[in-house]
C-alpha cells in the first residue's frame, strides 16, 4: 500500500488550473485517502506562477513535504525551476512546449506530453481547449494514482452541476489523458493509492468557508467588511450561507451585510451593531486590522461585544498578500493604544474555524469585549480533509443583559458597576423602554454610572475592572490540547503550524528525542499553559512568524519560565512543512 | 398663517414635559452656538413627542459630539471616536431601525477625518438626522482651520486660510441625499420646524447648521462669528411644521405657501419670503443657488434639497420587519438537519 506520495504541479495563474486541481483533490479525497492541497498562487490575476501542492498520506500528517514525488510542469516560465521540486527517483512530466535546458536528475524520470494536443481531441475552441488542458493533466494523474473513472466523473458532475456541456467536455478531457497515460510505460508506476472508507465521516473543506458556515449557526446577523485576500471568501461564504438559511417567511434577510467603504468603517460598523445588540462580525487581513486598530481599543474600553476574524498573511505592510504567516500575535494582543488588550481564539482546522465561530461570539457577548480569531492563509483558503462540522453543543449565550422585566426587579442600573465581583458589568439595548434602561456608551473616562469622570481614583478602579474581568476570561477560553510524553521536551504551536506536529515528532522521535505537545487555542492563556511549561525542561514555541510572537506573549504572562523557552521559526511564506523544524529543536536540545 | 393646536403646551402627547428631553449640564464654553442648538433639538424632540427610549444618539469627538449628553437623558447615547459616527449609526441602524437615529457631528468630524463614513452614509441613505455643528475650525483642539472654513477667513493668529472650503450640503445634494437643509445655531423659528421634519424623513437627513464658536471664531477676520453669521444669514422660507399626529388646521394664501409632504404624512409648508424664489424639489437648482450664493458671500439656510423618493437602507438591505437585535435566540441558528445537508455538499 502506498503510505505517502506528494505532487507538485505547476501552472499559469489565471489559465483554470485552479478548479482542476481542487477537482483531483476532492477526487483522491473520495477514495477515502486523507489528503491535504495547498495552492501556492500570486498576488495577480493572470500570468504568473503558480504552483499546487498535493499529499497523500496514511498516517494522517496533514502538512506538505519540500519535495514531490510527481511534479507537473505546465509553465514554460517556472518548468525549469520546478525540477528541483523532485525527490531522488521522482516522475517528472512536462508540457511538450516546455524548452529544457537543465538535465533531469539522476534516478528521475521524465515524460513529455503534448497537453494541448490531447486536448484539442476534445475540443476545437482555442480558448476552452486552453482550459480543458488542465483537465489533461489531472487526467493522466487519475492513471498514475488509480483514481477509478466513475469518481473523477461524478467529482466533476459536482463541480460543475447543472452545465451538462462543460461536464462532458470535462469527463472527456480527463478520458483523454487517463488513455493516453495507459500507453506510455514510465507512467505504469507503482504509485497507485488504495480506496478505503476513511473519509467517511469527513469532509473536505477551506477554513473560510467553514468560518462563514461557524458564524451564521452561531447566531450572528451582522457582517461587514472590506475585500481583502486572503479573508475575503469568508465574508462572500458568510453573505452566501446567510441567504440559504437566515430568511424569514417573506424571503426578507435575517441578517445585515454591509461592504464598507475601508476596514475602519467596517469594524465601526460592528461596534454599532454589537451595541445595538445584535451579534456582529467582520473578516479582514493584516492591513485591514492596523486600520481597525483605533475602534478595538474604543470597543475594549467602553466593553461592546464584536467578534473579527483576522485572516493572517504575509507582512509587514502590504508583504505577500497570497502568502501566509502567524505574524499578527502581538500586534493583535494589543490593538490599540493605552493598556488595550484583546481575547484571541487560536483554531488549526477548519473544523476549529466553525466550532470556534460559536466560542467566539459567546465569549464577545458574555465578555463583553472584543474577540478576534486568528486564521491564516494556509488554514483559510486551502482545503483540509478534517472531521464533519459538528452542531454546536454551546448554546447561544447572550451574557449579562438587562431586559424591560430584569429592570423592574433592580433599584438602578449602573453600566459599568461590577455587581457580581467577575470584573463583568450588565448592558442594556437600545430601545428598551424603562426609564432605567439608558446610559451614554463613551469612549472617554466614565464611572460605573458610564458618566464622564476624570477622577483619578475612578480611572484606576476602571482599568482595574477591566483587568479582572480579563482573569475571568482566563477561566472561560477553551483550555489548549496536551499530549504529554516527556517531562524534558515540550513542543507548543498553534493555528496552523499543529498541522505538521504528528510528523514532527515522529521525525524527532528517529532522531531518539521524545516529545510532549501542547497546542495552544486561546490567549489569555489558561493555568494548563503554564503547568506544560513549568512541567518541562525544556520547550520549544513553533510559530510562523520571524519575532517568536507567541514566545513574547508567553514570556509576558510567565517571566520566570521565560528562560526555559527557545523559539523554532519559519516565515517563508509557504505553509508549514515539518522538516523546517527538525533542525531548530534538534539544535536547541543540545 | 394660522395654526391651532390641540395638545396642552406644558407637556406633549405622551405625556411628557420640555424638561423630559434634557440631559446633562453642558460644559460648553457659555456662549457657545452648539447649546443653541442643543436647545432647539430638546425643542423639536419634546413638540414632536419623540419617545425617548427609540432614540439612538450618536456622536464622534469634539465640542459639537459632546452634546449629546445634554439632551434626553433617558436615552441611549454613543459617544464614539473622532470621525466615526457615521459608520457607528450604520452598523447601529442596520440591526435595529425602530430606532430614531440623531446624530450630531462637527465640521472637523464630519468634513476631514470622517469624510470617508460621512459620504459613505449619505451614499447608502442611512436614516438618520444627521446634525453638523458647523463652526469653520476645531474647538476642542483649540482652534485650528476646519475643511468648511471658508477661503480667505483668518484665525485669531492672524493666519489665512488659503484652501477652498468644502460645502457639505452641495456635498450632500451630489451624493443623492433626500433632506439637505442649512441653518443656523441661533434661529429657533428655522432651525426646530427643520428638525422635526428631519425626524420624519425616511432617510438620511442633512443639517448643517452654522453654529460660532465663541472662544476660537468669533473675531474679526473669521467669516463666521456670531455677527458675521447673523449678517450673511439669508433664510429661504418661513418654515411651519405640521405634524400628522396632531390635528391641525392650517390657513394660509394661495400661492404663497409650498407644502413639503413627509413619510408619516407630516407638512413642512415653506413660505416664500422677499419674493425669494426656491423650490427644494430641484436638485440643479439647490445647488446652482448654493454656487451663486458661495460666491456673494451668503449663508442661505433653509430646506435646500428635499426628495422623499430614495431607497433607504433597510429596502437595499432586504431586512425582516423585526429589528435584527430583537429577534429571539432560538430562532437564531439554523437547524441540525440544515448543517447534515451542508456537510454533504463538502463531501
Ligand atoms: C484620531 C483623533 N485625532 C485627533 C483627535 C483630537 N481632536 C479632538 S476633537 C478634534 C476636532 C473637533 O473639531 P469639530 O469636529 O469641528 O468639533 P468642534 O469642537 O469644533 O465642535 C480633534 C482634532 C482625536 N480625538 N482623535
Ligand atoms: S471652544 Fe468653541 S466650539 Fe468649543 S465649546 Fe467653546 S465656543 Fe463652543
Ligand atoms: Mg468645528
Amino acid at each position: 500500500m502506498l503510505e505517502n506520495i506528494s505532487i507538485t504541479i505547476g501552472t499559469v495563474n489565471g489559465s483554470g488550473s485552479q478548479s482542476a486541481n481542487v477537482i483531483l483533490q476532492r477526487a483522491i479525497f473520495r477514495m477515502g485517502v486523507a489528503v491535504v492541497g495547498k495552492n501556492l498562487f500570486p498576488s495577480n490575476i493572470a500570468g504568473l506562477p503558480t504552483w499546487f501542492i498535493i499529499r497523500a498520506n496514511t498516517k494522517g500528517y496533514s502538512s506538505i513535504e519540500p519535495k514531490s514525488d510527481i511534479v507537473v510542469a505546465l509553465n514554460p516560465q517556472t518548468a525549469n525551476e520546478d525540477l528541483q521540486h523532485l525527490k531522488p527517483h521522482g516522475l517528472y512530466i512536462y508540457n511538450s512546449s516546455v524548452k529544457l535546458t537543465r538535465p533531469i536528475p539522476e534516478g528521475c524520470t521524465a515524460v513529455s506530453i503534448d497537453f494541448t494536443k490531447l486536448a484539442g481531441q476534445v475540443v476545437e475552441s482555442i480558448k476552452i481547449k486552453k482550459l480543458l488542458t488542465n483537465m489533461v493533466y489531472v487526467g493522466v494523474l487519475c492513471e498514475i494514482l488509480g483514481i477509478p473513472q466513475d469518481i473523477i466523473n461524478t467529482t466533476i458532475s459536482d463541480q460543475f452541476s447543472g452545465k451538462d456541456n462543460v461536464i462532458d467536455m470535462n469527463q472527456k478531457a480527463v478520458q483523454s489523458g487517463r488513455e493516453y497515460a495507459r500507453q506510455i510505460p514510465e507512467l505504469n508506476t507503482s504509485k497507485k493509492l488504495s480506496p478505503s472508507d476513511l473519509n467517511k465521516n469527513k469532509i473536505l473543506i477551506d477554513g473560510n468557508t467553514a468560518a462563514a458556515l461557524g458564524s451564521v449557526f452561531a447566531g450572528c446577523t451582522f457582517a461587514s467588511w472590506y475585500p481583502i485576500t486572503p479573508s475575503s471568501s469568508l465574508a462572500e461564504n458568510f453573505e452566501m450561507y446567510a441567504h440559504c438559511l437566515l430568511k424569514d417567511d417573506n424571503q426578507k434577510n435575517k441578517f445585515a451585510m454591509v461592504q464598507a467603504e475601508d476596514e475602519l468603517s467596517a469594524v465601526c460598523m460592528v461596534a454599532g451593531a454589537g451595541w445595538a445588540g445584535a451579534r456582529a462580525m467582520t473578516a479582514t487581513s493584516g492591513p485591514g486590522i492596523s486600520l481597525m486598530s483605533e475602534a478595538a481599543g474604543l470597543m475594549y474600553f467602553a466593553e461592546i461585544p464584536g467578534v473579527i476574524w483576522n485572516v493572517q498573511r504575509a507582512g509587514p505592510s502590504t508583504g505577500l498578500p497570497t502568502r501566509t504567516m502567524q505574524g499578527d500575535i502581538l500586534s493583535t494582543s494589543q490593538l490599540s493604544h493605552g493598556d488595550t488588550r484583546h481575547v484571541m481564539l487560536f483554531p488549526a482546522s477548519p473544523c476549529e474555524c466553525f466550532d470556534f465561530a460559536t466560542r467566539a461570539f459567546n465569549l464577545a457577548e458574555e465578555l463583553q469585549t472584543l474577540v478576534f480569531v486568528l486564521s491564516d492563509l494556509d488554514l483559510g483558503m486551502n482545503h483540509w480533509t478534517c472531521k464533519d462540522l459538528n452542531y454546536p453543543t454551546e448554546p447561544i449565550r447572550r451574557g449579562k443583559i438587562l431586559n424591560k422585566e430584569a429592570l423592574d426587579k433592580v433599584s438602578e442600573f449602573r453600566r459599568y458597576a461590577d455587581v457580581d465581583g467577575d470584573g463583568i458589568p450588565y448592558r442594556t439595548l437600545p430601545g428598551t423602554e424603562h426609564p432605567h434602561a439608558g446610559y451614554f456608551t463613551r469612549g472617554t473616562g466614565h464611572n460605573d454610572a458610564a458618566k464622564y469622570s476624570e477622577d483619578p481614583t475612578t480611572f484606576e478602579k476602571l482599568l482595574d475592572r477591566l483587568n479582572k474581568k480579563w482573569n475571568t476570561a482566563k477561566t472561560m477560553v477553551p483550555a489548549p490540547d496536551i499530549d504529554k510524553r516527556t517531562d524534558k521536551v515540550g513542543l507548543v504551536t498553534y493555528g496552523s503550524t499543529h498541522s505538521m506536529i504528528a510528523e514532527l515528532r515522529d521525525k524527532l522521535a528517529a532522531q531518539n528525542v521524545e516529545c510532549s505537545t501542547l497546542r495552544i487555542k486561546a490567549y489569555p492563556f489558561t493555568e494548563e499553559v503554564r503547568q506544560f511549561i513549568d512541567g518541562h525542561e525544556k520547550i520549544f514555541v513553533l510559530e510562523q512568524n520571524r519575532d517568536g510572537q507567541m514566545l513574547k506573549l508567553l514570556a509576558m504572562e510567565y517571566p520566570y519560565l521565560a528562560g526555559k523557552m527557545k523559539s523554532v521559526l519559519k516565515y517563508d511564506g509557504w505553509p508549514v512543512r515539518a522538516e523546517s523544524f527538525v533542525e531548530g529543536v534538534l539544535h536547541g536540545n543540545h | 398663517m394660522e395654526t391651532t393646536k390641540t395638545a396642552s403646551p406644558t407637556t406633549n402627547q405622551l405625556g411628557y414635559a420640555r424638561n423630559d428631553y434634557v440631559g446633562a449640564k453642558s460644559t460648553l464654553c457659555s456662549g457657545c452656538g452648539h447649546d443653541s442648538i442643543t436647545n432647539n433639538l430638546i425643542s423639536a424632540l419634546f413638540q414632536s413627542s419623540v419617545n425617548p427610549y427609540q432614540v439612538a444618539k450618536m456622536s464622534g469627538i469634539g465640542c459639537s459630539s459632546k452634546t449629546t449628553a445634554y439632551f434626553l437623558e433617558k436615552s441611549h447615547g454613543f459617544n464614539s471616536i473622532h470621525g466615526r459616527m457615521a459608520p457607528i449609526a450604520t452598523g447601529a441602524y442596520a440591526v435595529n431601525s425602530q430606532l430614531l437615529s440623531i446624530g450630531v457631528s462637527g465640521d472637523g468630524d464630519t468634513a476631514s477625518i470622517g469624510m470617508g463614513g460621512f459620504v459613505h452614509l449619505v451614499r447608502r441613505n442611512v436614516p438618520i438626522v444627521y446634525i453638523i455643528e458647523n463652526n469653520g475650525v476645531y474647538g476642542l483642539t483649540k482652534g485650528q482651520f476646519s475643511a468648511t472654513a471658508d477661503e480667505g477667513s483668518t484665525l485669531k493668529s492672524g493666519e489665512i486660510n488659503h484652501f477652498h472650503s468644502i460645502d457639505l450640503c452641495a456635498l450632500a445634494i451630489e451624493l443623492g441625499c433626500g433632506f439637505v437643509a442649512r441653518s443656523f445655531s441661533g434661529d429657533a423659528k428655522q432651525l426646530v420646524p427643520l428638525l422635526r421634519a428631519a425626524f420624519e424623513h425616511n432617510g438620511t437627513a442633512i443639517i448643517d447648521v452654522l453654529s460660532p464658536c465663541i472662544t476660537f471664531a468669533n473675531h474679526e477676520g473669521s467669516t463666521r462669528s456670531y455677527d458675521a453669521t447673523k449678517e450673511h444669514n439669508f433664510p429661504l422660507h418661513e418654515l411651519g411644521f405640521v405634524s400628522a399626529k396632531e390635528e391641525i388646521h392650517v390657513d394660509y394664501e394661495e400661492g404663497t405657501v409650498l407644502p413639503v409632504t413627509l413619510h408619516d404624512g407630516s407638512i413642512l409648508n415653506l413660505k416664500k419670503i422677499d419674493g425669494r424664489e426656491h423650490d427644494p424639489r430641484d436638485a440643479k437648482k439647490a445647488l446652482d443657488l448654493l454656487y451663486t450664493s458661495r460666491h456673494k458671500q451668503e449663508f442661505v439656510t433653509g430646506l435646500l434639497y428635499f426628495n422623499p423618493d430614495v431607497t433607504e437602507f433597510k429596502q437595499a438591505l432586504e431586512l425582516t420587519e423585526k429589528p435584527l437585535s430583537h429577534l429571539p435566540t432560538e430562532g437564531l441558528r439554523p437547524s441540525k438537519e440544515e448543517l447534515s445537508k451542508i456537510n454533504a455538499t463538502f463531501k
